[in-house]
């Protein structure tokens, strides 16, 4: 106790303002502070890091959304141009097709990978030797960045050095320098679906997974008492008790697909022409190359209601699947 | 039954959140599929305004009573 007193006494003797009266008066004000004051003492920052990042963005763009901003004319006064913006979005082909490829590129690679993800699923869900191994062989896709597996199908796919043409020409006879997966118009629609199933695919078997890991094994006993076939049972048990694990991949790879803009971007460019053009592509293009601020702000604000929206329902069906 | 009884219970009986959600919901994907369907410029044209009111209301009525 001596020896304590000897070692802090220094201390108290060379900052009198810590110790002392003032120190025990600082205790008594941390002492003082309510749970609910501290509380909100830990989440302030990140409440303020959020709205800095988060909320004056959107906000801000919201705002220019109403205004005629060109930022290659920022030298002009803001104009306030009301719903104009809105309106010519609204009424214009070009974006109208945009997001009908968008819509089309959904269908087709959301549509691909339920079918092919649930199919995995059916097979990893067997016990066999090497089942570890192959799920993550599966797996591997998924946890890539989508600009590598921009970057590397670009090279797969390329007509004189790639390998996929050559896969192809295997098999169908065709030379493999004569066709060009992403330069030609009939093609590069299904090669940007082809490279999205190939990665988000496992993520669709992950899902389905866990639905039918959720089945519990009597029924499938009570089945077979029944004498019901494989057949029977997948119709009658595993597809209707996986449907809301399926509801759930097909919205949230939807909501995923509807936004699509890196990897797209990396194999095609929208291209050739704009036959690919996605819809976030055109907003990247209207923003960044003809610096129409005011307009691309309007049309970020349409998709992000649209994906909000859709969203809305994906948290519903999310807990749909929760309560079961 | 007293008045405000009634009143409360013809309330609650119409706000109900089932399904004043599900209307929100079908305005929401019926906005979408106007959004992208190839056949109409006029159901492009008024599709975000059916997706804004569906998602406005849906947030509306996510706060009523089940």
């Amino acid at each position: 106790m001596d020896k304590m007193t000897t070692i802090l006494q220094p201390d108290d003797a060379t900052f009198p303002g810590v110790g002392g009266p003032a120190k025990s008066r600082s205790t008594r004000r941390v002492r003082g502070l309510s749970d609910r004051t501290i509380a909100w003492l830990f989440v302030a920052p990140t409440i303020a890091l959020l709205l800095a990042i988060n909320i004056f963005p959107l906000v801000w763009m919201i705002r220019l959304s109403f205004t005629s901003l060109n930022l290659s004319m920022s030298y002009l006064p803001l104009r306030f141009v009301g719903l104009d913006n809105f309106s010519d979005i609204l009424n214009d082909e070009d974006v109208w097709i945009r997001l009908q490829t968008t819509a089309q590129f959904v269908i087709w690679s959301v549509a691909l990978q339920v079918v092919i993800g649930f199919g995995l699923a059916l097979l990893i869900n067997r016990q066999f030797r090497g089942h570890s191994f192959w799920t993550t062989i599966i797996l591997l896709p998924m946890m890539l960045s989508p600009a590598v597996v921009g970057n590397f199908w670009t090279l797969l796919l390329q007509p004189q050095i790639g390998p996929f043409n050559y896969v192809i020409s295997l098999f169908t006879g065709v030379p493999p320098s004569s066709f060009s997966m992403t330069g030609q118009v009939s093609l590069a629609p299904w090669t940007i679906v082809l490279v999205d199933t190939w990665m988000w695919a496992p993520y669709v078997m992950l899902i389905c997974l866990a639905g039918l890991r959720s089945i519990p094994d009597y029924i499938y006993e009570a089945a077979e008492v029944d004498r019901a076939s494989p057949w029977r049972q997948f119709w009658s048990i595993t597809l209707p008790m996986t449907v809301p694990f399926l509801m759930l991949a097909v919205l949230f790879r939807a909501i995923e697909n509807f936004k699509m803009f890196d990897m797209v971007n990396l194999l095609t460019s929208g291209g050739p022409g704009s036959t690919t053009e996605l819809v976030s592509i055109t907003l990247k293009r209207a923003a960044f190359e003809k610096w129409r601020t005011g307009y691309s702000s309007a049309l970020a604000i349409i998709l992000f209601v649209t994906v909000f929206g859709a969203a809305n329902i994906y948290v519903k069906a999310l807990n749909k699947v929760k309560q079961r | 039954m007293s008045s405000s009884a009634l009143a409360k219970a013809g309330v609650s009986r119409w706000f109900r959140r089932g399904p004043w959600e599900a209307g929100a919901m079908t305005l929401i994907g019926g906005g979408i599929v106007m959004l992208v369907q190839p056949w109409s410029i006029d159901l492009y044209s008024y599709s975000f305004v059916t997706i804004l009111t569906g998602t406005v209301g849906y947030i509306i009525v996510s706060h009523f009573p089940e």
